[in-house]
C-alpha cells in the first residue's frame, strides 16, 4: 500500500484543495493516469499517479484543503497488497514531487475529515465563504479557473451535478476589482523570492533567425495546419541541446546546493488570457523528432489555454524559456523561477541590417538574453551557453 | 451579413480562442491578431480549425491575405467559392 500525497506544485505552494476525484475506490490506476484535480493558487491542476495498482480509498474528502505532503489516497499495488513501503517504479528524472518534507497537519488547518459525507449532496444552505467540505461539488478545472478569475461564487450552483465551463456565466469574466488575484499572488511570491534569493547576472546577444524562419517556411509549405512547426519549437530544442552540454544552467538550487537536472525539461512561459502566466514543462525536450516535440508543445499550450495542466508540468522545469513570439518587442530579460537557475528570453525577430561577410544584408534578428544564478555559474560559462543556443539556431535542420 | 455561414464560423472559432473579447468592439479591418490578442499558437489553432471546417489547405503563404477579420472572411469566401476548381 502506498500513500498518494498532496504534491508540491512549486516552491511557493503550501497547501491545496482536493476538488476532483476522477477514480473511485477499487478502480485500477496506471502510471501517468490523472486521478485527481487540486485547486492551488495557480488554478485547478490535474494530478498524475506514479504507480500501477488499484485505488484503495480516498483519505481526504472533496473540497478539503490540506498541506503539501498530506496523504490524500491509498493505492494498493497489484502484486503486493500489504507491503508498507513499496519502491516506486524508477523514473528517468529525479523523483518528482513531493520533495518538501511531509508536514504534520497544521493545527490551524481544517483536519482531513475522515467521515463519509454520504451520497446525498448537501444543499448549499447558508454557504460559508468556502463550500462545506461534505458538499461534494464537482467542478471541471476549466470552470473552476474561469470562476476563480472572475470571482464567480461556485456555491451558487449547488452540488447536484458536475459544473462545467458553460455553467459559469461569460459576463462575469471581467477584470475584477480585487487588489491581487490568486494568480498574481502566486507570481508575486515566486518572483519576490527569486529577486530576494537569487543573485542574477545577465548576458545578451543578437541572434540571426533568418535561417530558422526560412527552415520553418519551407518545412510548413506543404503541411496541413496541424502539422506545421512554430519558430518557438526551434527555440526549445536549441535551448535544450545547449543545456544538455552546459549543465550549470539546467537543474534546481535547493537547500544550499545545486542539483543538476538528469534531463532537460524546458519550462514554457505561457501567457494566460485574463492575466498572469504559467511556465509548465515540456519534458525531455532533447528527445524525439522536431515534429513530435511540436505536437507536445501544441498539446501543452492547448491544455494551458483550457486551464488543464498536470502537477509534474509545473514542478519539473529545469530551465525556462520566455519567448515573445513575433509580435512583441526586441528583447526580454527574464526573472528566474526558483528553484531553477536560468531563464532564456528571446525577443521578437525583426528585419535589420546585419553585416554578413563583407556586405550589409537585411536579416531577421532578435535579442536573446540569459539570466542565470551566480551561485551556480559565472559569466564566462554563461556566454558559452548562450553562444551554443545561438549556434544551434543557425542549423535548424539539425534540431 | 450575419446570415453568412463564413461569418458565423469565424465568430464561433474566434469566440473559443478569445472568449474575453467582445465581438462588437472589434475593428473588422484592423489586424486580427491585435484585435483579438491572439498569439502565433492561437492563430495556428484558428487556421487549423477553419481549414478542417471548410476542407481548405490554408497554406502559410496565404497568411498575408488573412490579416484582418474582413480579409480572412473574404479569403475563406473566395477559397470555398473556388471549391472544385482546385
Amino acid at each position: 500500500m502506498t500513500q498518494f500525497l498532496m504534491p508540491s506544485l512549486g516552491a511557493d505552494m503550501e497547501d491545496g484543495t482536493l476538488v476532483e476525484q476522477l477514480v473511485g475506490p477499487g478502480d485500477p490506476v496506471h502510471r501517468g493516469d490523472i486521478i485527481a484535480a487540486v485547486e492551488t493558487q495557480k488554478g485547478a491542476i490535474e494530478i498524475e499517479v506514479f504507480e500501477e495498482g488499484v485505488l484503495d480509498q480516498w483519505l481526504v474528502p472533496l473540497g478539503t484543503k490540506v498541506p503539501v505532503g498530506t496523504p490524500i489516497a491509498e493505492i494498493r499495488s497489484a502484486g503486493e497488497p500489504e507491503k508498507p513501503d513499496m519502491p516506486q517504479p524508477a523514473d528517468p528524472a529525479p523523483a518528482p514531487p513531493p520533495q518538501e518534507a511531509p508536514q504534520p497537519a497544521d493545527p490551524d488547518m481544517p483536519p482531513p475529515m475522515p467521515e463519509d459525507p454520504g451520497p446525498t449532496p448537501a444543499p448549499p444552505a447558508a454557504p460559508p465563504p468556502e463550500l462545506a467540505s461534505g458538499a461534494r461539488q464537482r467542478v471541471s478545472p476549466a470552470a473552476r479557473r474561469r470562476a476563480a478569475r472572475s470571482g464567480f461564487d461556485l456555491t451558487r450552483l449547488g452540488a447536484d451535478r458536475i459544473i462545467s465551463l458553460a455553467d459559469i456565466p461569460d459576463d462575469v469574466v471581467a477584470p475584477s476589482a480585487e487588489p491581487l488575484s490568486a494568480m498574481r499572488q502566486a507570481i508575486a511570491a515566486a518572483m519576490t523570492r527569486s529577486k530576494r534569493e537569487i543573485p542574477h547576472y545577465y548576458l545578451s546577444d543578437s541572434v540571426d533567425l533568418t535561417r530558422a524562419e526560412d527552415f520553418i517556411a519551407t518545412y510548413n509549405a506543404d503541411k496541413a495546419p496541424d502539422a506545421r512547426l512554430a519558430l518557438s519549437v526551434l527555440y526549445v530544442r536549441a535551448l535544450a541541446k545547449a543545456a544538455q552540454k552546459h549543465p550549470d544552467f539546467n537543474g534546481h538550487f535547493e537547500d544550499g546546493r545545486f542539483n543538476p537536472g538528469q534531463a532537460v525539461h524546458v519550462g514554457m512561459a505561457i501567457n494566460l488570457r485574463g492575466g498572469g502566466l504559467v511556465a509548465p514543462a515540456l519534458h525531455d525536450a532533447t528527445d524525439g523528432e522536431i515534429a513530435q516535440l511540436m505536437d507536445r508543445l501544441r498539446d501543452l499550450v492547448q491544455r494551458v489555454r483550457e486551464g488543464r495542466f498536470r502537477a509534474r508540468e509545473l514542478s519539473d522545469p529545469t530551465v525556462t524559456l520566455s519567448s515573445l513570439g513575433d509580435r512583441g518587442v526586441s528583447g526580454i530579460t527574464g526573472v528566474i523561477f526558483p528553484p531553477q537557475v536560468a531563464i532564456v528570453g528571446i525577443g521578437s525577430p525583426s528585419l535589420q541590417p546585419a553585416v554578413v561577410g563583407d556586405s550589409v544584408q537585411p536579416r531577421r534578428l532578435a535579442q536573446i538574453t540569459l539570466a542565470a544564478d551566480h551561485r551556480v555559474s559565472d559569466g564566462h560559462n554563461g556566454a558559452k551557453f548562450l553562444r551554443a543556443i545561438i549556434k544551434n539556431l543557425q542549423h535548424p535542420e539539425q534540431l | 451579413m450575419t446570415d453568412d455561414p463564413i461569418h458565423h464560423l469565424l465568430v464561433k472559432h474566434l469566440g473559443q480562442i478569445a472568449p474575453d473579447i467582445p465581438f462588437d468592439e472589434v475593428d473588422p479591418q484592423a489586424d486580427l491578431r491585435d484585435e483579438f490578442d491572439i498569439d502565433s499558437m492561437d492563430f495556428m489553432t484558428l487556421i487549423t480549425a477553419l481549414g478542417k471546417a471548410l476542407s481548405l489547405p490554408m497554406p502559410e503563404a496565404d497568411y498575408d491575405q488573412m490579416r484582418s477579420f474582413d480579409d480572412l472572411a473574404d479569403y475563406l469566401r473566395s477559397q470555398t467559392a473556388r471549391g472544385s476548381v482546385d
